[in-house]
Formats: structure tokens, sequence, C-alpha cells
């Protein structure tokens, strides 16, 4: 598998504040990357030293395999999470401005706007100023002049703060799209909701380093615990989860008096899954049996929580 | 380059679009020039009108001597005695009432005389009104000390010191002022379009910040590129506002004049009183030797060095005004750092108007004039007196570049780191000891 980016032994230090410590990291090619972590754990400092508006103290960045240059500035499109536009100039000029800065022809880069602001149901803007849109449609302007260069490595800082839900929507669909179209994409965000839907691998900064690292599904499943959610009916009404807590343990439950059901984790060894379901689906009507799988959320506040405790 | 290119484009558009800078380009020459005539008007008026006295001369002297001239009319009052003058001046409405009593001879008339006005006299009027006492007084004195009119104008025959150089030029008075004062217009220019458009940058970098769109460029451009473009486009935006008021303010000011009918010297000379002797004006000679060396100033030689001392001084300058504008996240934290950029260029211009004006080739003239902070205005204000000798020595002019120019590579240097922090720091005020801590990231 190829490599967009590799990060290898980055460090970055301001005064005395270390801001990364010996990064090492693998962005995949033509993938959603997200890249995790609580504020100020480092996040921003890694994707500036990406986009080369600071360099690292030790260690390199290779990009597609080459020492990063100037030159690949070209090739990057990077939406800040502290963004914004020059409010008194027009729509249209500065996105021509954004644009012709990324290396594009003012005449290619008119071309790929008007596009862009059609696609994006924005077309009557181009004359107005910055200062009469709303937060969320200077942010879809952002969007555009983001990807606008169609680089092969997008950025994003963020990049749903600020979007209603439908436009969220919208820009999500876009960097889907994006990805399906060959762009390698890393996702830099602390809510974790998101990352689900979108990567397919993380990475997880905390206190400066990285912690973790890899495929979302692996990781998951690396993370579960075999416990497992039950949702069970007793076939004799009268009949408690006692039996059941006599052989197994059994943590959580409740009692759903109208639907005459149990809800409940069970903790299960292996071996012991085929007799547990054997004794439920035998005993009464077993609506649902689910292993637990860990959300992006629970990884992160576990691993978080277990390098403190380590810490 | 294309990047730069752009960027000085767009700081430059940005600004000669901006309403209040607009604005201020047209109405700026409008303003001054409409003071200037105003005031000339004002001067016009002020000459024009005359005011009435009466004049109550019982005495067999002083019959020639008040005669209506410069801005006082005497009317002369006849057969009355004092009380009944008095009412007929305030009847007149005449400003005042001059009395001149019966006595034996002209100095104790003088001496008894009385002026009675509403009010407190003006202290013009009243210098007129002595004048006029004097002039007569002295050509009674005089004659009775056996002494000609003729005589006593040889008598007060001034001196004046004839000065040279060694190889045998002639120079005079107050030439060092005058020399020192077309520098010194040149200084002030410098100091003036730091002033304004280095506040210009900042505001720039300010906005930037502000308006977050900082680091979306910075992944584009590098910050130096950033600085230099917006330090360019705005200083040629600058350039713009100040072509466009000299040439509009020269071109008002001729029309105003002409259409006004005011004669433009009106404003040179103050508004001598009439009556007086005009000391200290120069004679013929003096006013000939000052046009001499007015024209042996070596203007190109000032344009020249004008040009180099304007372009490294304001890119030093600006650039410290950029790293300020980048270290702030507002416009009121930014007097801490103003201040000290402020102080050399005041400093600069105060300094150099006492010592160039004294002495030019002075130890503090010359070494306000290397160092680089100063050297822009007060080398500028001695250079009038020409390179070689009575002028600035060719080292000195030398050094004073050269240093000027390391120093604009060094302070670039070094606020180009500032801003290349301090553009991506929200939210904290910064200290001058984080401001040496940024040098280091």
């Amino acid at each position: 598998m190829n490599h967009m980016l590799s990060i290898r032994e980055v460090s970055k230090s301001f005064g005395s504040h270390k801001a990364l410590d010996t990064i090492n990291l693998e962005i995949p090619e033509n993938a959603i990357f997200g890249l995790l972590g609580p504020n100020g754990a480092g996040k921003t400092t890694l994707i500036r030293i990406i986009n080369q508006i600071t360099y690292p103290d030790s260690g390199e960045v290779l990009f597609a395999g080459e020492p990063l240059r100037p030159e690949h500035i070209a090739e990057i499109g990077y939406l800040p999470e502290e963004r914004g536009l020059y409010k008194s100039m027009k729509v249209g000029e500065q996105a021509l401005y954004l644009a012709q800065l990324k290396g594009l022809s003012r005449a290619e880069a008119k071309k790929r706007l008007l596009h862009w602001f059609e696609k994006l149901e924005i077309g009557d803007w181009w004359n107005r100023k910055v200062q009469e849109l709303s937060k969320g449609m200077a942010q879809k302007i952002q969007f555009i002049v983001t990807v606008l260069h169609e680089p092969r490595l997008l950025i994003f800082d963020e990049p749903f703060s600020g979007f209603d839900p439908i436009n969220a929507a919208l820009i999500k669909d876009r960097i889907l799209e994006l990805k399906e179209q060959g762009a390698s994409i890393i996702f830099s965000t602390h809510r974790m909701e998101s990352v689900e839907e979108l990567c397919e691998y993380i990475g997880l900064i905390h206190n400066s380093r990285l912690i973790l690292e890899g495929k979302l599904s692996a990781i998951r499943k690396a993370h579960k615990d075999n416990r497992y959610r039950v949702c069970w009916e007793p076939a004799a009404a009268t009949e408690g989860l006692t039996a059941i807590e006599q052989r197994f343990s059994v943590a959580n439950p409740r009692f759903d008096a109208e639907e005459g059901s149990w809800d409940f984790e069970m903790k299960l060894e292996e071996h012991q899954k085929a007799e547990a379901l054997a004794i439920l689906a035998g005993s009464g009507n077993l609506a649902t049996f689910q292993e637990w799988i860990p959300s992006a959320n629970d990884i992160f506040i576990q691993t978080v929580k277990n390098q403190e405790s380590h810490a | 380059m294309r990047k730069l290119g752009l960027i000085i484009r767009r700081e430059y558009l940005a600004k000669v679009r901006n309403k209040s800078f607009v604005v201020m380009t047209f109405l700026s020459p409008i303003l001054l020039v409409g003071m200037i005539v105003l005031i000339a008007y004002l001067t016009k008026v002020n000459d024009d009108e005359k005011r009435s006295i009466a004049l109550l001369n019982q005495s067999d002297f002083f019959k020639e001597s008040f005669q209506t001239s410069g801005g006082l009319r005497f009317i002369h009052l006849k057969g009355l005695n004092i009380e009944e003058a008095k009412d007929c001046t305030l009847a007149g409405e005449y400003y005042g009432l001059l009395h001149l009593p019966d006595r034996n001879n002209a100095e104790d008339v003088a001496a008894d005389a009385f002026f009675f006005t509403a009010e407190a006299p003006s202290t013009n009027i009243l210098q007129d009104l002595e004048g006029f006492f004097e002039e007569e007084l002295r050509a009674g004195r005089l004659e009775s000390l056996g002494v000609t009119a003729e005589q006593y104008a040889g008598v007060r025959k001034g001196y004046e010191l004839e000065t040279a150089t060694f190889s045998g030029e002639r120079s005079g008075k107050g030439l060092n002022e005058i020399k020192a004062i077309v520098g010194g217009a040149f200084g002030y220019l410098i100091m003036m379009f730091i002033i304004i458009y280095g506040g210009f940058v900042m505001r720039s970098v300010i906005e930037e910040k502000t308006s977050r769109i900082i680091e979306v460029i910075i992944s584009s451009v590098k910050p130096f590129q950033l600085m230099m473009g917006k330090i360019i486009g705005t200083s040629l935006a600058g350039v713009t506002q100040f072509l466009i008021w000299i040439f509009s303010a020269s071109l008002l000011m001729v029309v105003a004049l002409m259409f006004m009918d005011i004669d433009p010297t009106i404003l040179m000379k103050g508004t001598p009183a009439p009556g007086m002797p005009m000391e200290g004006l120069p004679d013929d000679a003096t006013t000939r030797l000052i046009l001499e060396e007015f024209l042996k100033i070596p203007m190109g030689l000032l344009i020249g060095c004008f040009l180099i001392y304007f372009v490294l001084g304001y890119l030093i300058y600006s650039s410290i005004y950029a790293a300020i504008g980048a270290a702030v996240d507002n416009e009121t934290d930014t007097q801490q750092f103003i201040f000290p950029i402020i102080l050399p260029l005041m400093l600069a211009i105060y300094v150099g108007f006492f010592s160039v004006f004294s002495n030019p080739n002075g130890p503090i003239a010359v070494g306000f004039s290397i160092f680089p902070l100063t050297s822009p205005i007060v080398m500028l204000m001695r250079l009038p007196g020409g390179i070689g000798e009575g002028g600035v020595p060719l080292w000195q002019l030398l050094a004073s570049i050269a240093l000027l120019l390391i120093t604009f590579i060094g302070i670039v240097w070094l606020t180009a780191r500032i801003y290349r922090t301090g553009i991506l720091m929200y939210g904290k005020k910064p200290t001058y000891k984080d401001l040496y801590k940024w040098l280091k990231y």
C-alpha cells in the first residue's frame, strides 16, 4: 500500500513546551485518515508542519515518497480550523485571488469556480461582499477554495464547525466524492461522532505523542472486551435473571415491565458464548444478542485514560 | 515572484478601493487649500479694515504727524473741549480718542497725551500711535542737538560681518538654516510617510488576523512573501495618494488664488505694522545670496539620496509595524510597541533641526546622520550642503547608507520571524519577552 505522507520522527518544541514528540505516522493514499486528539494535543502543529507553515525541529515528512518541498504546497489543500475571508472583498474576486495563490491561472480558476459555485448552489454570490454572508455561507466559499486546485492531499481541520446539519451533510458528500476521485484526506477533529462515518484510518495524538494508529475497524476489534448486549424475554414471566446471573457475569440489568423483557450486558469468554446462547434461547425469546464494539469515542476516552494512569 | 505580484496587487487594490482612503485622498487637498485660502482671505480682510481714531490736538505741535495710513484713519476734531470730544467719539463710534493737551514744547505734549478707548486698545494700534510720536520727537531732539536727519541715518547704519568659505565662496547668515529646511522637508516627508503608511501596514496585518484568513493565505505563500507584498502594496498605494495630493493641491492652490485674487506673497510675510521699520528683513544683496545658495543645493544628489533613504527607511520601519501587527490581536494592544518606533523618528526630526541648524557637521549631526534609525531624516537635512568640502564627507554618506542597508537586512530578518510566529498566535497580549522567544521558534 502506498503512503501519501510519511511522517518520520518528527519533533517540534515551542520554547520549553514540546508540541510534538517523535511522531511516526503513515497517511495512506486515497483514504480518509482521522487525526484525533483533545484540544492542544498537537494536531494543528502537525498539520502546519505538513503545510510547511512551520518546520519540525527534527525528523522529516515525505510527500508521496519525496521529502517535502515548497512545490508540494500546490498539491495540498488545507482548510484550517481558524479560517476566515477578507471582509471587504467581493466573494468572486477573493476566491479568484486565493485560487491564483495556489498556482491556478486566472482563467482556469474562474472556470472551476463557476462550476463549483453552481454545484453548491451559490452561483449568485459572485459579486457580493463577504461581510454580507452568514458564517455557514462563508464556510462554503472556504471549502471551495480549499479543493479548487484539485490537490492530491486534502487536510480539513474541524471542517463541520459552523455548518448547519443540511450543509454539513452537503459538505460530507463532497468530501466522500473527492475521495472517490482519488484524493487522500486528513480529517482532524476532536468530535468523535463524525469520525465513525468517514474515516477508515485514525491516529490519536495525546500530549504531543501519537498513542494509537491504524485502521479504524481493526482498532475497534482490538478494543472490544467480550461484552455482549442482550435483550431477552424469559418464557416464564416470574423467572428473573437469577439463573443467568449465577452462571455468567451480568452487568446493568434493567427490566422493562411493559414488554416483560430484560436488557443487560454479559461478559463472556469465547468458550462460554455457545452455552450462553443456548440457555438464553432455550428459556425464553432472545431479541438481541450483540457483541459490543467500542465507538471511536470510547476508544479515545479509554486510551487517553490508560495513558494517564501509566504516566 | 508571481505570488508576490498577486499579493502586491491585492493589497494595493484593497487599499485604494477603501472608502475612507478614497475620501482622504480627495478631501485632504481640498481641506488644505481651503484652509490656506481662508487664512489668506482673513488676513486680507484684516488688512483692509481701518480703525477710525478721533484726534483732539490742542497743542501747536504734531500738526503733520498723524496722517491716515495703514490701518488707522484720523478724524481731526477742532474747537472742542475734552468732554465734548469724548462724547463726539462715542457718538461717532470711533475706536478711540487721542488727546494732545496744550503745552509749551513737544516733549511735554507727548508726556501728557492720552489715548481714551472703550476697551483696552490693541497693542498693534498703540505701537502705531507711539511710532508717530517717536518720529516727531526724534526729529525735535536731533534738531536741538544740531544733527541733521542725514547725519543721523549715517549713525544708525548697521554692520554685518561678511563670511566666506576658505575656497573663497561667499556664504551668508541663515544659509545653513535654509539648506537644512530644504533637506528637512524631505526628511519630514519620510517621517510622515512612515507613520501614516506604516500604520496602514500594521492595521492590515491585524485585519488578516482578526478575520482569520491568515492561515488560509500562508498555507499557499510564505509569510515573508505576504509581509513584503503587504508592505510594497501599501506603499504603492501611499505613493499614489501622495502624488494625487501634491498634484491636486498645487492645482487647486493656483486656481483658488487666481479666482480669489489673493497675492500669494501675503502668506510669506506676516502683516508688518504700518509705520514700523521692517527690521530683520533681508536686503536685496542677502536675498540674492540666499537665492544663489538655493540654486547651489545639489538637487540631483538630494533626490537620489532621498529615494535611497526613503525606500530603506520605509522598509525598515514598516516591517517593524508589520511585526507589531502580527504580535497583537487588536489595535489597542499596539500602543506599548509603537512608542519605541515613533521615538527615533521624533528624535531625528527635533535633534536634526536643532543640531543641523546650528552646525551641520557637528558631532551630534554626524552621529544621528549615521545611526540607521535616524539617518534617513538627519542625513537628508545635511545633504543640501553638498558632498565634500563644506558639506557631508563622502565617507559619512557611504557609511550611513551601508549601515542602513545592514540594519535593513537585520531588521527584516528579525521582524519576519516575529511576524511568522505572531500571525498564528491568538488571544494573548504578548510581552517583549514573548517576542524574544518567538525569534527562536
